[in-house]
């Protein structure tokens, strides 16, 4: 009667058994990261979709970008390419326990995300010095200097959707690639990047000067410090290959919500001369 | 995780971005010399783009190693999006330029 003894699988306590493999075959935080991409996705969508609508009931809509902003732009893909390189290769030396490599790597990506970020906020400073700009700008943000004439001035008095969608589809990405390089600090160096970001917090806060459209925005900055703060110094944990990929996946978004933005936004609106 | 030793290596991610920046390159050309009518523009355009999507979803993502079923729920959203996107929003907004609304 030994079979009466035995007892079926799953009722064993307090052994190891077998568990059921999770539904997507990947480990929970990739999942989690997925869904949030997905979500995050309907958000650029529903703005690209506005955008594009807006493009094509908008006639004649307008074509003001020459060739120094399609190159600065071409550069801006080409540091974003060049980004998710380095951030694979920085997940490659997660995988094989390699940490000053995985370090490098992902300083590397984080240079060239906040080369991206400098170039795409020189280029906003230049067309609203040019007289590109929305109402809200001037009200809330205080920003003094833009021409009131001339063809970016026009556009933005005859056709201020083109600004409206301009200024509100790159600003959103601009915020996501902020916060993605704060992300990969943050991955990178754990608690000593707090002390850098607060640096370029504060260099950023006194150097820009109060006419500009960052003067305000640059205090983003301090809130993603606040929230550096209370991840790093509330849970204080080595971050692992996992936590690397799951960081790529973000990265490698928001890479991807620029493939969109650059052909729609800046190609379907060259000046051809 | 998924086993990485025997089916991705390095080379091939350096291939991939290659490619990215080769077809970035077509953009700015087809986009700066104004090769195509707009509508057509924006159809090739947003072809390249969702070409070098695939590329970055499937290599630097990892989606092409993942399980079927991650795969086939993701690759179907986003054809269901762009589906609505080309069969209703465009001819939409096409409909308002002729209603006359300015």
């Amino acid at each position: 009667m030994a079979e009466a003894t035995i007892e079926h699988d799953a009722v064993q306590h307090a052994a190891p058994g077998a568990y059921e493999a999770p539904l997507f075959g990947a480990y929970s935080k990739k999942v989690g990261m997925w869904l949030f991409l997905a979500s995050d996705s309907l958000t650029f969508g529903a703005l690209l979709f506005a955008f594009s609508y807006n493009r094509i009931y908008t006639n004649p809509w307008p074509t003001p970008f020459h060739a120094e902003s399609i190159a600065n732009a071409t550069i801006m893909t080409a540091c974003l390419l060049s980004s998710s390189l380095t951030m694979v290769l920085a997940v490659f030396a997660a995988q094989r326990g390699d940490r000053p490599w995985m370090r490098n790597w992902l300083l590397a990506t984080m240079v060239f995300g906040t080369a991206f970020i400098v170039l795409h906020a020189m280029e906003w400073s230049k067309l609203i010095n040019e007289g590109l700009i929305l109402s809200g700008f001037q009200s809330i943000l205080g920003v003094s200097q833009t021409a009131t004439s001339g063809e970016l001035a026009d556009i933005s008095k005859n056709i201020p959707q083109f600004p409206q969608a301009f200024f509100g589809l790159t600003a959103m990405h601009m915020l996501h690639v902020t916060i993605g390089v704060i992300y990969l600090g943050v991955i990178a160096f754990r608690k000593w990047f707090l002390p850098a970001l607060a640096v370029i917090w504060i260099a950023g806060a006194f150097m820009i000067p109060s006419g500009n459209v960052f003067h305000y925005p640059v205090h983003a900055l301090g809130i993603g410090l606040l929230v550096a703060a209370v991840i790093v110094l509330l849970k204080p944990k080595d971050y692992d290959a996992h936590d690397v990929e799951v960081c790529g996946l973000y990265w490698h978004f928001v890479d991807l919500v620029w493939m969109f933005i650059f052909p729609l936004v800046y190609l379907m609106s060259t000046k051809v001369s | 995780m998924h086993d990485t030793a025997t089916h991705d290596t390095k080379g091939q991610y350096f291939w991939v971005w290659a490619a990215l920046l080769v077809l970035t390159a077509i953009e700015v050309v087809l986009g700066y010399r104004q090769v195509f009518s707009p509508v057509r523009m924006l159809e090739v355009l947003l072809l390249l783009s969702v070409i070098k999507s695939a590329l970055i979803i499937g290599y630097f993502m990892h989606l092409k190693f993942e399980t079927a079923l991650m795969r086939w729920l993701l690759v179907l959203s986003v054809v269901t999006c762009f589906f609505i996107m080309y069969f209703f929003f465009f001819p939409d907004a096409e409909r308002i330029r002729h209603l006359g609304v300015q």
